[in-house]
């Protein structure tokens, strides 16, 4: 590759922020903890890469695609269960494959609103996300069931000091990165985002793959809520609150076009570490959350005029 | 005659109307104590600020935009109202003007750069809710007495809210759907390119709708205070919500400028009744945000079967 | 006023990539007269009426209102001030507004306190004028509207007068969308409005309409208006053949010594789907069969219905289509040349549930070359082509699928002459190895090319035109509506 082709990489600059500001991280610290930094990068990091993941395909359907009930999704997936494992070390695979069901319920269920009231995605999944998260509340009960130990450990464990939940998660970054590239599904959202009724006239049958990517997102957030919950020690109702805002921030910052047609999933490791190393550079340099909210936001709106600017020139 | 009483479009235009008087009169009928002025007072309190907020989200939609940030925007106002505000208040209501000017900038960026409004929206959130917790660290400030006084009025006969919301309806009516300017305001929602031929300027409008939104923005952080006394960072996030919410409730269309300032009010108001609803049918209160959404989908559904209808005439 | 011509155009030229739509158009309008305005498709009429109400900015020539120069200063808030209105064929209302509110739209001088009560009175009288009984309240939303009435309120906005005067009003096919008596007081305002000193300008391809009403006849051929002169000069005949190139024949190159029709067995028929009486479309193994007539009359409906294996249709086997609209049904423009055209043909680069990109960036070189898509490249993006050459890629992409049916919806739009020799040959070329084509197309020339030929219109098929029968008077009569609409000025 010639250097200006990695130039043009829509991904590079995710990972050069990532890498600058936990240098400069670093430079503050003198070097002390940057280890562990990076340890808590990876994990968290893993997190936000689940659910922008789905979120990713959403939003390279075209403009009106996102899915506004991940966090609910999340919390009804945490809830449900680690309710029904109630910390039984046995039931870890019984869990799972409830979570990943009220994932793909949800999917269903808003793919069935879209199609069947003909509304916007984003009011399908808001007005579904007020129901999922109030079934959430009603389920839980205000309870705090704490996960399978085993899970727990699971979710912190380390290989060679690198979490394994972040090798899981690159593992399903790489298919997904396949599933994207080297499928006829992924060529048909890439095609559907670009111009839809271009690509049901080339013969994609648009319907069907708008449908498999809401039931994908959804069930990848009600995966991330499963591993979430174990990970913190239980399920809270407000789990998946930060999530609506980063899944979209990550896709963004990561070089997806939010116009839809054009992704990529490299970006989206380099988006996640660069928000949470982001993070951790302020707290270091000891500015509090608000600054930490403000910058993140003007990242997101300096990252979307800037991708904009290329646009321009490219039509000219 | 009476097959134009039930034509479609009355019927769409009487759905939102319809919907609270069903829910108020579910109300009165499950607890007969809310029928008088304090019950009404009571029940209606909170749907003032989010009448506002959702009178703001329906500027945004008129254009064909979103603002995904009012949430965090009422909160910043909010934690200005109860500090800068009250200690000086000269400064705070100086930085309130700038919000708005701030807004407007919002719609030119947006316009000039044709940025995707959710997206643009979406990071001001992160830089409200950021400046918020700078104005207001830890929840507390305290709310300007005349702002409390406005809001606990006791008028006699009919209760504030009401009074306010029929008032803010009505205004916001007047000057969006009944003056010339307004229409055409409204007009670059239905068709820019023919508004942009005749020789308006979009740019123009599509900061005028901003800088409303702003005002009425301003306006809900503001009544919000009064009501609770103090204010925290995070006291209206779910307003985002729920002000679109109220906006496609009231009758109001994602795209295409077809809005109802009268709707949205109404919409709000559901929405706001939703929750004092279940708890006097004794269902439980965790179901609160979940009638929400079931109101807004069966809304939509009854909405699409209009359509249907009218398309079958 | 002055005696001189109140608009005049000189020597306009407009060119769209390789095509020329305007080649130098010179046209005067006096004040008091009506001129109608006559062309086939893609003579040049919309560029021409679009230059004229300031939206397209010319490439060369002059734009003179009024005895004053323009040309530099001119767009379409300037041609309103100078009083020059256009209705277009697509609707420049606000669908949100109600009637009386579209009017403060385009009339910034209603406001201030009673603006609507004197909108209303604009409009609706306006409204009451032109069409008297027309049942619509100025008060009704547009979108509620049928399209009629939308029209009805589209050209009542027109012609309605504040500080903006309407000196010279401008209606592209006004009649296409009213029945026949909103049609009849149009003209008779029309008239009126002449009668009274204004300047009309009406495009319609309803000739006798046309000859009714014009003072003058302009007609438009290539780019160019080819004859000029008082309507009394022409009659229908003479129109037609003005319009059309008629002294060759049509029998061209692709003359088949036998038909195919006799012995191929029929891969689909289909019936457009229309109130009014029409004849049924079927096409048999390894014909090129053309659908004619002017634009918009129901062609690409009945091939995407086709495309779909809609209900009403029977197709035997995949079809794939080419666009002729590319830029919105054809083009995904974040791609390479090499994924535009493998995109229709993705099962057989599938190497278990994988894409194999090596065979389809093979498969997409081969095209290039059997096609002559003329680039170094096939991983450039395809936007980096001309237009000619990305409808290449677009056959390339049908042709290179297993369809055995292709329908192409008018795909030679803007394509310089020389790829389209290319693309006939490898249209015949490829229906000998049995292929089965559907070709909507709006060039004349083209239907040499088909085995067949049906024309349409106003969404029905009027004629089936075997190749042999064929001839571009054929067409144009079909095409064109005998009607006999009388006006009494």
């Amino acid at each position: 590759m010639s250097r200006a082709a990695i130039l043009r990489q829509p991904w590079l600059w995710a990972w050069v922020g990532a890498l600058a500001v936990w240098l400069a991280t670093a430079a503050f610290t003198g070097g002390t903890g940057s280890g562990q930094v990076i340890s808590a990068a990876l994990t968290f990091g893993a997190f936000f890469v689940i659910v922008a993941l789905g979120q990713m395909f959403v939003i390279t359907l075209g403009p009106g695609n996102v899915d506004l009930s991940i966090p609910a999704c999340m919390t009804l997936a945490g809830t449900v269960s680690m309710k029904i494992m109630d910390g039984a070390g046995a039931m870890i695979p019984v869990g799972l494959a409830v979570a990943v069901a009220v994932g793909l319920a949800v999917g269903v269920i808003n793919y069935t609103l879209i199609r069947a009231l003909r509304i916007p995605p984003i009011i399908a999944t808001l007005s579904s996300s007020f129901i999922f998260q109030s079934a959430a509340i009603w389920y839980n009960r205000g309870l705090r069931v704490k996960p399978p130990e085993a899970l727990g450990d699971f979710t912190t464990a380390k290989i060679a000091g690198m979490p394994f939940i972040a090798i899981l998660v690159i593992g399903l970054a790489v298919a997904m990165h396949i599933l994207l590239a080297r499928t006829i599904y992924g060529r048909s959202v890439l095609a559907i985002g670009q111009n839809m009724r271009a690509a049901g006239l080339a013969g994609i049958r648009v319907e069907r793959i708008r449908a498999i990517t809401y039931i994908m997102c959804a069930t990848l957030a009600g995966l991330c809520g499963y591993l979430l919950a174990a990970f913190s020690g239980g399920a809270a109702l407000n789990m998946g609150e930060e999530y609506l805002l980063s899944s979209i921030a990550v896709v963004v910052i990561g070089g997806t076009s939010v116009a839809g047609g054009f992704a990529n999933v490299p970006g989206l490791w380099g988006a996640a570490l660069f928000l949470f190393l982001l993070v951790t550079m302020l707290n270091t340099f000891g500015a509090g959350a608000g600054v930490r909210l403000v910058l993140t936001g003007l990242i997101i709106i300096g990252v979307i005029v800037a991708a904009s600017g290329g646009r321009h020139k490219r039509e000219g | 005659m009476i097959g134009a009483i039930f034509s479609p479009r009355v019927l769409r235009g009487l759905l939102p109307p319809l919907s609270l008087a069903v829910l108020l009169i579910s109300i009165f009928w499950l607890q007969p104590r809310t029928m008088s002025y304090f019950g009404l007072n009571l029940l209606l309190n909170l749907a003032v600020p989010i009448a506002l907020a959702t009178i703001a989200q329906m500027f945004i939609l008129c254009v064909n935009e979103l603002d995904l940030s009012i949430g965090g925007f009422v909160s910043l106002v909010a934690c200005i109202t109860a500090t800068w505000v009250q200690e000086t208040p000269l400064f705070g209501l100086l930085a309130l003007a700038a919000l708005i000017a701030a807004y407007a900038g919002l719609g030119a960026l947006i316009h000039i750069r044709q940025l995707p409004s959710i997206v643009v929206t979406l990071g001001m959130s992160f830089v409200w809710l950021g400046l918020a917790v700078l104005v207001l660290p830890t929840p507390g400030g305290k709310a300007p007495d005349w702002i409390r006084s406005l809001m606990t009025l006791k008028p006699p006969m009919i209760p504030f809210p009401i009074i306010a919301s029929v008032a803010l309806a009505l205004i916001v009516h007047v000057a969006l759907m009944r003056s010339a300017g307004g229409t055409v305001l409204r007009g670059a929602g239905g068709n820019p390119a023919a508004l942009a031929r005749a020789g308006w300027s979009i740019l123009r409008i599509k900061m005028t709708m901003f800088a409303l939104a702003g005002f009425f923005g301003v306006l809900s952080g503001m009544a919000l205070v009064g009501l609770t006394t103090s204010a925290d960072a995070n006291i209206a996030l779910r307003y985002t919500l729920l002000s679109i919410a109220g906006v496609i409730l009231g009758g109001g269309e994602f795209v295409g400028g077809r809005v109802s300032p009268i709707g949205a009010v109404i919409g709000a108001m559901t929405l706001a009744l939703a929750g004092s609803f279940l708890s006097f049918l004794r269902l439980n209160p965790d179901w609160q945000i979940g009638a929400q959404g079931a109101i807004l989908i069966i809304v939509l559904a009854l909405r699409l079967l209009i359509r249907q209808a009218e398309k079958r005439r | 006023m002055t005696d001189g011509p109140i608009v005049l155009v000189d020597g306009v030229e407009k060119r769209f990539g390789a095509v020329r739509a305007l080649s130098g158009v010179t046209l005067d309008l006096q004040a008091g007269e009506c001129l109608g305005l006559v062309g086939h498709n893609g003579a040049g009429k919309s560029t021409l009426m679009n230059v004229l109400s300031g939206i397209m900015v010319p490439d060369a020539g002059r734009i003179v209102i009024g005895g004053a120069d323009l040309t530099e200063r001119y767009s379409a808030v300037s041609a309103m001030a100078q009083g020059v209105r256009c209705v277009f064929q697509e609707l420049s209302l606000c669908p949100n507004l109600t009637v009386a509110e579209n009017a403060r739209i385009s009339h910034p001088a209603i406001s201030g306190i009673g603006w609507r009560r004197r909108a209303r009175a604009l409009i609706g009288g306006m409204l009451d004028q032109v069409f008297p009984g027309h049942g619509i309240s100025t008060d009704d939303v547009v979108g509620d509207l049928s399209i009629a009435k939308r029209q009805m309120v589209e050209i009542a906005r027109a012609f309605a007068v504040t500080d903006r005067e309407a000196r010279v009003v401008i209606l592209d096919e006004p009649t296409s969308s009213l029945d026949g008596v909103s049609a009849e007081k149009l003209l008779a305002h029309v008239r009126r409005y002449v009668a009274a000193g204004g300047t009309c300008v009406l495009i319609s391809h309803l000739l006798g309409e046309i000859l009714n009403i014009s003072d003058r006849i302009a007609v438009m051929r290539d780019g160019g208006v080819v004859a000029l002169d008082s309507a009394r000069a022409f009659d229908r005949k003479s129109l037609v053949a003005a319009m059309g190139s008629v002294a060759e024949g049509l029998q061209g190159p692709a003359a088949k010594a036998t038909p195919k029709r006799a012995d191929a067995p029929a891969v689909l028929t289909a019936r457009p789907e229309t109130k009014s009486e029409t004849l049924a479309l079927s096409a048999h193994k390894g014909e090129v069969v053309g659908l004619a007539g002017l634009s918009g009359q129901g062609q690409t409906e009945l091939l995407v219905r086709v495309f779909r294996h809609a209900a009403g249709t029977e197709v035997r086997g995949d079809v794939a289509l080419v666009a002729g609209d590319r830029q919105t049904d054809g083009i995904f423009p974040l791609w390479s040349i090499a994924e535009n055209i493998s995109i229709g043909s993705l099962r057989q680069f599938l190497n278990g549930i994988l894409l194999d990109h090596g065979r389809a960036q093979a498969f997409a070189q081969d095209w290039r070359a059997r096609i002559g898509i003329r680039t170094p490249d096939v991983n450039q993006p395809i936007l980096s082509l001309s237009g000619g050459n990305q409808q290449k890629a677009l056959f390339a992409r049908a042709l290179g699928s297993t369809a055995g049916i292709i329908v192409m919806d008018d795909p030679m739009r803007g394509v310089d002459v020389g790829t389209k020799q290319e693309v006939y040959a490898m249209i015949r070329d490829e229906a000998e190895k049995g292929r089965t084509f559907l070709w909507y197309t709006t060039e004349m020339d083209e239907l040499r090319n088909c085995d067949h030929v049906y024309v349409f219109r106003e969404g029905a098929i009027v004629a089936d035109l075997p190749h042999a029968e064929m001839s571009e008077e054929k067409v144009l009569h079909a095409s064109f509506r005998d009607d006999g609409v009388r006006v009494s000025a």
